[in-house]
């Protein structure tokens, strides 16, 4: 995507996206995988993710929203089943 | 041309009663010397219901620069008033009113920065700010700080240009020392000044004033990391370029209304210099005085006035210039380590291109306030005309009035 140049933006700085736009996601170099098979539902991985990047799905499981997920790895720290996995996105 | 009254007042009361007649709807402020008066003047304003501004009584200049950064977004006039350690500490918040492009007025009571702790006057305050993306004014008399006064605001704020002003007067020579200053009718001011204009913006919903208005939401400033912040940058580089172009039509508007006429640089006696001083702000009066003593004495010397260093007016001076070879720049501040002080680099800069250029005699002067007497000027004079049988283009630095250097 070709990004604007400084004649089309808007002066003093003022944003052209709103924030749920402007997607931290790709900052990361690592991503969360999540084996459902051995999750225990717990949520820890909710309650922990710095960003709010781990979402609770209606089944009881949690899902990375990737648009966010900066990948730091906390998730997969605390996960006391060890059930995520962090993978370089390149794989 | 409006009918004036002559008032008796110092260079802050100058700043003071300026505003006082812009009416600005805030003022946040810390008092510091020599800026004290500024501040002290207009809150006697506030509370005499001469003004409707809303005065914030700030606990530093942090939040003094922080408060007009907000006001301004919010659509208000912002004005506020500082020195040297008080300019230091609104250091960040420059940089922000800058960018945001708020058009805040802001008058700097020129004084050293600590340490040792000084309270007098010098140049290392604003310059130390040059980069901050603030437009600079610097006055010579407490004539040219009124009218500074009233003119940064449509300058701040002319649609083309939309940048904080800071307008420099020298702490105590000019801060504290009373002068006869002409002054125009309240509604005469009222008339030049106007109303603020808010250009249209296309944020995150579509078009908007440039200003935080709930009904009209934008964002200013917000993240901008490697994929915007540069071409954010650009904006305020084209800015400065248009407060170039600009800023003279304020001027112009201004001589028609007060007589008074100014000028980025301002010539005396250059039209056959052979030795010529370049600076800035209050010492530029003695400059002009010397001037004339040695003009008496058949010594062909002459002086060049910036009033405005950002933009620095670099055709402007060469213009102002001349043919005039040699060349002595007086300087109230020193850059540690740097080969010159700050103003020779920008001429330096200037005339690098050129094939013809001056030597540049580097003069620091009058640091912590230490006084720069014409007998200080005349060597400087000296200097530049023992340079001139040398005849090299050569830059060198002198500190003149110190104790053994």
């Amino acid at each position: 995507m070709s990004k604007e140049t400084w004649r089309d933006l808007p002066l003093g700085a003022v944003s052209i996206r709103s924030s749920l736009e402007y997607h931290t996601g790709d900052w990361g170099v690592e991503v969360p995988r999540i084996d459902h098979q051995r999750c225990t539902k717990c949520t820890l991985c909710h309650f922990y993710c710095p960003e709010g990047a781990i979402e609770m799905r209606e089944d009881g499981y949690t899902e990375p929203n990737l648009d966010y997920c900066k990948g730091c790895g906390i998730c997969a720290k605390e996960c006391p089943v060890q059930c995520i996995e962090m993978v370089r996105k390149s794989e | 041309m409006s009918k004036q009254k002559l008032l008796g007042l110092n260079g802050d009361e100058a700043v003071a009663y300026a505003q006082k007649q812009v009416n600005p709807d805030v003022v946040a402020a810390y008092p510091i010397t020599p800026q004290t008066i500024i501040v002290e003047r207009f809150s006697e304003y506030v509370a005499d219901g001469e003004v409707d501004t809303e005065f914030v009584s700030v606990e530093s200049e942090h939040s003094a620069m922080s408060c007009c950064v907000g006001a301004s977004a919010a659509g208000a006039r912002a004005f506020t008033a500082t020195a040297a350690n008080g300019l230091a500490l609104m250091w960040e918040i420059l940089y922000i009113a800058s960018s945001l492009r708020l058009p805040i007025v802001m008058a700097v009571a020129n004084r050293a920065l600590s340490g040792p702790i000084n309270i007098h006057n010098d140049h290392s305050d604003s310059m130390g700010a040059r980069d901050s993306g603030w437009i600079q004014i610097y006055c010579e008399n407490a004539q040219e700080v009124y009218d500074a006064s009233l003119e940064a605001w449509r300058i701040a704020e002319h649609p083309d240009i939309l940048l904080p002003v800071m307008i420099c007067l020298d702490g105590f020579t000019l801060s504290h020392t009373m002068e006869n200053v002409w002054t125009l009718p309240d509604e005469a001011v009222k008339s030049f000044v106007g109303d603020r204009v808010f250009p249209k913006v296309k944020g995150h919903l579509g078009e908007a004033e440039l200003r935080l208005d709930p009904e009209n939401p934008l964002t200013m400033g917000p993240l901008d990391l490697q994929d915007y912040y540069f071409e954010h940058k650009i904006h305020q580089v084209k800015a400065m370029e248009q407060a170039l172009k600009h800023i003279h039509e304020v001027e112009e508007e201004w001589a028609q209304l007060s007589g008074r006429s100014y000028s980025y640089v301002e010539p005396y006696r250059m039209e056959d210099a052979e030795v010529a001083l370049v600076g800035m702000g209050s010492m530029m009066g003695t400059v002009r005085h010397v001037v004339d003593e040695l003009r008496g004495e058949g010594i062909k010397a002459g002086m060049v006035k910036l009033r405005l260093f950002r933009p620095f007016p670099a055709q402007h001076l060469k213009e102002a210039v001349g043919e005039t070879p040699v060349l002595g720049v007086l300087e109230k501040c020193v850059s540690f380590g740097a080969p010159a002080s700050p103003l020779l680099e920008e001429i330096a800069t200037t005339y690098y291109a050129e094939s013809q250029k001056p030597s540049l005699t580097n003069f620091v002067v009058g640091l912590g306030g230490r006084d720069v007497p014409p007998s200080q000027i005349r060597k400087a004079y000296q200097a530049l005309l023992a340079a001139k049988e040398e005849g090299e283009a050569a830059i060198t630095q002198q500190f003149l009035g110190v104790r053994g250097v």
